[in-house]
């Protein structure tokens, strides 16, 4: 079980005033489930993983694996544990090839399955193998083999953020049921899915709402959807004085 | 011939040479000529009124290499070489040069290379040039390489030149003439750390029209370091030139990069782009988020970026 208690974070704003950006966030997410995190732009959710990885050190409270306190473990060492996070806006590296890094996220990876896991994502394992994964990739690209990494990696928590950005509608299909096949009913494994995906979002086995810094909501697809789908209306509302397209 | 394992180990590692290689080639060392050999394409005479060769490639000859390493094995030991090499008219061939310095005492051991090369019309060669240094922390290694390559009409040229620790001290200068459509790529690679300093001065004249030539910087400052690096490109004609170089700092490095664009004609393109940074703690996060050490997240970055 991956639990969060009293979770607080506080980062340097701009002005160097500091910043709350996640409050009081309790959580206890269970093996063999797979979650969904959503909530609007800015509401904590990519903050909620980096401290999950280590990338953040929360101010107040604790991350606990398995009952153990891991909340001063550096990210190699939660790597380690079997923690993977697959960035919203991952980093390009001149001169590092695909293939490298795959076999950095999975080092006894052999050819068969590494070619298997950029076909699972949609790339042609011969045009990217040996490609640099500088400037000269394209974003969705770069976010494909983000992904293609942490399938490879295979972590017992796999945290996955907006993995559809950038990835057309088979792949996403594709990658939903990897996703669910691997983790659904798995009980070493729990995957945490950051998504805004209509597809995603119903095959999760909870969907956590997370808005303003603190969890506002969790339950099933059936409990949180028709929520957020509300909220949607009544922002869009709002915004354009009552003419909705698209939303019924 | 018979080469020590200390020597071997040098000529591994500057010119890649595990065994002694085919065709022609002459090793030296300590300022002598310890192998020499043409093969029936590829003369390599030894100069008659000054230390050095020259290597005369025939016209036509496709296929083929020609290995030219320099080891300093006696501490303190001051060399100077002037080499000279003619690749004829449509050739193909490769060129391995190179230093290595094995300083295990106190004295200062020095190479200073002076190179000619003339790529004849229509030829296409490359040259890589490794430097490596290794020994005593108290013995200085000194690289100073200068050449002057002329690329003729329609010939091609790609030099690679590559320094990765070891040496204390390097200026490096490149002087190139590049004719009617003959285009010149030079791509260098370094890594100083210690106290080392390098320096790289490359002049390209484009002077003949459709002529072109490509740098390609990339290079690593670590601890207290030093790192000077300027590229001037000069059109002439019309023609194309662009100048990359890009940098990682850490430690107490310093980087100066210098770059100098001069078009005299209205027809030429040139572009410059130049990037100092150190390397970017989201790269380290991401790999130590797959399971790597800091350092190994570093030394991943670095190897990468050096490729
Ligand atoms: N390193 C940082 N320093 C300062 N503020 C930060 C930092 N990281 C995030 N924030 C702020 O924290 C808030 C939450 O950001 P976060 O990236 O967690 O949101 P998110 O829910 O993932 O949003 P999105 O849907 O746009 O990805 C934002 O207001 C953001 O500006
Ligand atoms: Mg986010």
């Amino acid at each position: 079980m991956l639990e969060l208690r009293n979770v607080s974070l506080n980062l340097d704003g701009t002005n160097g005033a500091g910043k709350e950006i996640l409050r009081n966030v309790n959580l206890k997410l269970e093996r063999g489930k797979l979650y969904a995190i959503t909530g609007p732009n800015g509401g904590g959710k990519t903050s909620l993983a980096k401290v999950i990885m280590g990338i953040y050190t929360p101010s107040e409270g604790q991350v606990l694996l398995d009952g153990e306190d891991i909340t001063c473990l550096g990210i190699t060492e939660r790597a380690h544990r079997g923690i993977a996070y697959g960035f919203q806006q991952p980093p390009r590296f001149k001169g590092l090839l695909v293939e490298e890094i795959m076999k950095i996220a999975r080092p006894n990876l052999d050819t068969v399955q590494l070619r298997g896991y950029l076909r699972d994502v949609g790339l042609c394992p011969e045009d990217y193998l040996d490609r640099d994964l500088g400037p000269g990739l394209s974003g969705g690209e770069i976010k494909r083999i983000e992904v293609a990494q942490l399938l490879a990696r295979n972590a017992p928590v796999t945290i996955l953020d907006e993995p559809e950005a950038g990835v057309d509608l088979w792949t996403i299909q594709k990658l939903i049921s990897i996703i669910t096949k691997r983790y659904k009913g798995n009980s070493q494994g729990i995957a945490i899915v950051i998504t805004h995906n209509e597809q995603f979002l119903p095959v999760c086995d909870e969907i956590i709402l997370l808005a303003e810094g603190s969890v506002q909501e969790r339950g099933t697809p059936e409990q949180i959807w028709p929520l957020i789908r509300d909220d949607i209306v009544c922002k869009m509302k709002g915004q354009c004085g009552g003419s909705v397209y698209g939303v019924q | 011939m018979e080469f020590s394992k200390l020597e071997k180990d040098l000529l591994a590692a500057v010119a890649d040479l595990h065994t002694l290689p085919q065709g022609a080639i002459n090793i030296r060392k300590d300022g002598q000529a310890v192998l020499r050999r043409s093969s029936p394409n590829i003369e390599v005479i030894g100069k008659a009124d000054r230390p050095g060769i020259d290597i005369i490639v025939k016209p036509g000859t496709t296929n083929e290499a020609v290995h030219v390493p320099v080891i300093l094995t006696n501490s303190g030991f001051k060399d100077l070489v002037y080499n000279t090499f003619v690749i004829g008219e449509g050739a193909d061939v490769l060129v391995v040069a190179g230093c290595g310095i094995h300083n295990q005492g106190t004295g200062v051991s020095r190479h200073d290379g002076v190179h000619e090369i003339i790529v004849k019309k229509g030829a296409r060669m490359r040259y890589v040039e490794k430097h490596y240094g290794e020994g005593g922390p108290d013995g200085k290694r000194i690289l100073n390489p200068s050449t002057v390559i002329t690329v003729e009409e329609g010939a091609y040229a790609e030099m690679e030149m590559v320094q990765i620790k070891g040496v204390d001290d390097t200026r490096r200068t490149t002087t190139a003439y590049v004719y009617d459509q003959g285009n010149l790529k030079i791509i260098e690679k370094l890594l100083t750390h210690g106290n080392q300093e390098a320096e790289s001065e490359i002049e390209i004249n484009l002077v003949g029209t459709d002529s072109t030539a490509q740098v390609i910087s990339r290079s690593v400052a670590q601890d207290g370091s030093r790192q000077e690096f300027k590229a001037a490109l000069i059109g002439k004609e019309r023609c194309n030139g662009h100048v990359e170089c890009d940098a990682i700092i850490m430690g107490n490095a310093q980087i100066r990069s210098v770059p100098e664009l001069v078009a005299e004609s209205a027809e030429a393109i040139l572009t410059h782009e130049a990037a100092i940074g150190k390397i970017a703690g989201e790269q380290l996060i991401k790999l130590m988020s797959l399971g790597l050490t800091e350092k190994e997240a570093v030394d991943t970055i670095l190897s990468g970026f050096l490729r």
